[in-house]
């Protein structure tokens, strides 16, 4: 199979559109660490695309290899279907934001920003242009003379968005950018970075390992684990329908029931040791058991349903716009729901049961 | 299927060139002005010097006679004690150094910088002036009447041993001071809240833990006294002739090489046998500052080390506890201060003494100085002699500086960037001038020169001091790159920087204040250096130590201490220059 072939046989090339990026089978090795196994991406042009893992799962080592900071083991990488694989960092057209901003401290504001421009030998005039309307972009439009160490955190963030944005990369990395800055300014830079998105139409690929931060900004997550893709959707997808324990796990609170498939009735189920339950419809039943993924919110209290489980009330957690129940199912498990609006809340000690529509979980391998 | 096809691709990747390749100017360099010329020494120390074959005739006539037996001697034992008392006087003044506030260090540090760069030949002329038969001590011991003839003070053991010492506590307490401050503090509370009393926690905790930093001071210091010979050629007397004077006896007045090779082997090899001692024991990286993973020694050794720094601390507690009942707690928090500014002024005050004799009226080396006069400046900056010297020294050092910057910044640039297992040998090469004798260096330099025609040349001058200045220029950069935040070289070069523009549009700038200082060292170490130019600088185109070697040895007389206090003057000032630009990025 050639290149060209591959990129029209990827998943979201429908159309015959090209991919904005393309990486196959890129892979890094250290001696004998893998830290990313040979790995297939695709992603689309105006895409935003979370690489959303945990600690170790080579997600900055996989944003390094796109902008050629550290050298591949194995693979290709192509943009807009040319092989850039072998082209040095400084000629790809790639712009990367660093978790802690990398400004440089001997420059301002201002030559912090003009930097990628004097590179790429743009006159003076259309420098100091371009570097106003960057800044502005970033509401920093009156910092231009100050030194990265006289700024506050989130405006040293946005110096550094604003030197990536203002050489119009086509496709911007960003590795954890808002790692660094507290709760509330992190939400602010979110709702920015995604007003950044719109308003440029450029391909971004950011690293996270907060997940509500790649629920709420992304066009797919990208989630990883142990140096592999371990699953690749839309936010949603993601959440409602995780092919893996792991991704289960990882986003979104979940319940997770292993067992073994029974035959009951024609109808194959799943017999855990809290009970026998339904799998959704559209599950076949092939090999020897599973999990299902129940999450907090489509458990009810006193649900009418096969699929029903038993537990004494244990905690109670409020947590402003939700109120969280913790039951204990025995044998050391515990089940975590989200009460209903309108419904009583119970007392600790209180028993329990709580049933779930089949088709609202998911089944994992 | 795709899979299977991405993991076969083995496509050729462009060169890349690796970072290693920086240190290769520096690597040739010292592979051809340092490390062939002192092999070819040793080669000579064992050939014959007519029919130049195998032959171990020299070092027979090293066993025959037992006046160099007596010079081995001598050299090894003024060595050993100055380590012992460097350590002993070095010790003190570290701890406390160690034990200010960065800031506060950082400028109570001078006052054992300046003297650690300040000439030999300045250090060495003081203490002449001072401790002379006709000296600033015996005048004032005479007048005052406490003694009815002069003290020997010079020309003796006493003499060589204060020299040395003063000349050797500032490598000592430089090299103890980054493993001390290296040392977490509240390891010493911890013991003392687990039931430690003070001195158990200090000898068992604080010292142990400082141990690498003390063996690693004795080593450098022991193998740098090995050399020596301005100290015992001018305050020893006959019998502490040492092993360097008997070299530099060889090549110069007898032109035998192959016995001077044979001399520089035994120094050579006892200072290499120190360091292979040391590396058994701590571990070589201490020495060097790559992090400080000094091994612990094994089984019944370490646990008799424990057992004999317990014994020291139930000593010590036992004299500390009468002591402290007499004189109170104060006294004793007291002490340490005490001790150190005490240690500071034998540093520092000594050379001060130039400063009055050289502003003297008088035909003589008088103090008190009778009356204040600038002849003697006069005297110096009228002298062709003096002014060529002077202007030599400058242009050779700022040669040398620059050389020694360039390839030692490259080499630190390659060792920082690069990390092939190939890194700790190439580090340990570079700083190898500072560790073989520089009289060894020197000889073979000598002999070199003397084949391919660059004696008495300003670019064999050159030569020769980059080579001793490249550790200084090489650590000193290392260790603001160690610092230096290499994403924003990422940065740049995604930002569109290739790695030419990246290195001087961010990393030289940002490293500005670590180039400037390394500059000055090596401009100071060149300005200051008197073994090479001994036997390099040809009879009439001298250097300014070259020059006071002569005068010092001809006659002393007021004029050297006129050069001596400009020579001490540019040096601080140098220094303090150096300190300040390193320490503001
Ligand atoms: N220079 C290196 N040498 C050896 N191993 C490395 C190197 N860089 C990364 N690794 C290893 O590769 C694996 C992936 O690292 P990577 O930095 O990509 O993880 P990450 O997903 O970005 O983690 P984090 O969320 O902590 O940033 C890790 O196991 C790491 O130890
Ligand atoms: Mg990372």
């Amino acid at each position: 199979m050639t290149a060209t072939e591959m990129i029209h046989s990827t998943p979201r090339s429908a159309g015959g559109a090209m991919p904005k990026l393309l990486i196959d089978g890129l892979s890094k090795r250290y001696g004998n660490v893998t830290a990313l196994e040979p790995t297939q991406l695709a992603v689309e042009k105006g895409e935003f695309l979370t690489l959303l893992g945990p600690s170790g799962s080579g997600k900055t080592t996989l944003l390094q290899l796109i902008c050629g900071l550290v050298e591949r083991s194995s693979g290709r990488l192509f943009i807009d279907g040319v092989d850039q694989s072998d082209t040095p960092v400084h000629q790809r057209d790639i712009g990367l934001v660093f978790q802690h901003y990398a400004l440089f401290p001997h420059l301002t504001v201002a030559e912090n920003v003009a930097f990628p421009l004097k590179m790429r030998g743009c006159a003076p005039g259309e420098i100091s242009r371009r570097v106003k309307d960057a800044l502005e972009m970033v509401h920093l439009g009156h910092l231009g003379d100050r030194f990265p160490r006289m700024l506050s955190g989130g405006q040293q963030q946005r110096v550094a968005l604003a030197r990536c944005f203002v050489y119009q990369p086509s496709i911007i990395l960003m590795d954890e950018p808002l790692g660094a800055l507290d709760k509330k300014l992190r939400d602010h830079m979110q709702i920015e970075i995604k007003r950044l998105h719109r308003e440029t139409g450029t391909t971004i690929i950011y690293v996270t390992h907060d997940q509500e931060e790649a629920l709420a900004m992304s066009d797919r997550i990208c989630l990883m684990n142990h140096a592999r893709i371990e699953q690749i959707g839309a936010p949603h997808e993601i959440y409602t329908r995780p092919r893996t324990a792991f991704a289960a796990d990882f986003i979104g609170i979940s319940n997770i029931f292993r067992g073994e498939f029974v035959h009951d009735a024609g109808r194959p189920r799943l017999a855990t040791p809290h009970g026998i339950f339904n799998l959704p419809e559209d599950v076949s039943a092939t090999g020897k058991g599973g999990a299902l993924v129940v999450r907090p919110e489509h458990l009810r209290i006193g649900a009418a349903s096969p699929n029903r489980i038993t537990g004494a009330v244990s905690e109670i957690v409020y947590a402003g716009s939700e109120t969280r129940v913790i039951a204990d199912l025995g044998g050391g498990t515990q089940a975590i729901l989200r009460l209903w609006p309108g419904d009583p809340v119970p007392q600790i000690g209180e028993t329990i049961t709580a049933g779930w529509d089949a088709n609202s979980a998911a089944f994992v391998p | 299927m795709t899979m299977a096809l991405s993991m076969t691709d083995t496509s050729p990747r462009p060169w890349r060139p690796s970072p290693l390749w920086l240190a290769v100017p520096g690597f040739v360099l010292l592979v051809v002005f340092f490390a062939f010329p002192v092999a070819r020494l040793l080669v000579l120390s064992v050939q014959d010097a007519q029919t130049g074959g195998f032959s171990l005739a020299s070092f027979a006539r090293i066993t025959t006679t037992d006046v160099y037996i007596r010079v081995l001697g001598i050299t090894f034992k003024i060595a050993g004690y100055t380590a012992i008392f460097s350590l002993l006087l070095g010790y003190p003044l570290a701890y406390w150094l160690a034990r200010m506030p960065d800031a506060v260090r950082g400028r109570l540090l001078l006052f054992v910088m300046v003297p650690f760069w300040t000439s030999y030949l300045v250090k060495t002329f003081a203490f002449m002036l001072l401790l002379g038969r006709t000296g600033v001590i015996n005048d004032l011991l005479l007048g005052t009447g406490i003694v009815s003839q002069p003290l020997p003070l010079i020309n003796n053991e006493f003499g060589v041993m204060v020299g040395m010492v003063h000349a050797m506590v500032p490598l000592a307490v430089m090299t103890m001071l980054p493993v001390m401050t290296g040392i977490d503090r509240r390891l010493v509370q911890a013991a003392q809240t687990l039931g430690a009393s003070p001195v158990h926690a200090f000898w068992l905790v604080y010292f142990k833990l400082s141990l690498p930093g003390v063996a690693a001071a004795g080593l450098l210091v022991f193998i740098s006294s090995l050399g020596f010979f301005i100290v015992p050629a001018f305050l020893g007397g006959r019998r502490e002739t040492m092993l360097a004077q008997l070299i530099i006896a060889q090549v110069q007045e007898l032109l035998n090489w192959s016995f001077a090779g044979a001399l520089a082997a035994m120094m050579l090899l006892a200072a290499l046998v120190s360091c292979w001692v040391y590396d058994r024991v701590f571990g070589l990286s201490t020495v060097t500052g790559q992090g400080s993973d000094g091994k612990e020694a094994s089984g019944r050794l370490r646990l008799a080390g424990l057992a004999l720094l317990h014994g020291l601390a139930s000593v010590c507690a036992l004299i500390a506890m009468p002591v402290n009942r007499l004189f109170g707690p104060r006294a004793g928090r007291a002490m340490l201060p005490a001790v150190s500014w005490a240690v500071i002024a034998f540093l520092v005050a000594p050379t001060l003494i130039v400063i009055p004799i050289a502003f003297t009226s008088s035909q003589f080396l008088e103090f008190p100085p009778p009356g204040f006069s600038l002849r003697w400046f006069e005297t110096y900056f009228s002298s062709p002699l003096w002014v060529q010297a002077t202007v030599r020294s400058f242009l050779v050092a700022g040669a040398t500086a620059a050389a020694a910057t360039v390839i030692g910044g490259l080499a630190a640039l390659a060792l920082a960037r690069g990390n092939s297992r190939w890194n700790g040998a190439i580090f340990a090469f570079f700083l190898a001038p500072m560790i073989v004798p520089r009289i060894v260096i020197a000889v073979g330099l000598f002999y070199l020169f003397a084949q391919i025609g660059l004696v008495a040349t300003d670019l064999g001058l050159v030569i020769g001091h980059t080579v001793l200045a490249i550790p200084f220029t090489l650590v000193t950069i290392a260790a603001v790159l160690k610092s230096y935040d290499t994403r924003l070289d990422q940065a740049a070069a995604t930002l569109g920087a290739n790695r030419l523009r990246t290195l001087f549009l961010i990393t030289v700038p940002l490293v500005k204040g670590g180039l400037i200082a390394a500059f000055l060292f090596a401009f100071i170490t060149s300005f200051d250096e008197l073994t090479i130019a001994i036997f390099v600088s040809g009879g009439v185109k001298t250097t300014l130590p070259k020059q006071m070697w002569d005068d010092m040895i001809l006659q002393l007389n007021p004029t050297l201490a006129a050069v001596s206090v400009v020579v001490f003057a540019i040096v601080t000032v140098l220094l303090l220059v150096a300190e300040r630009v390193r320490r503001s990025p």
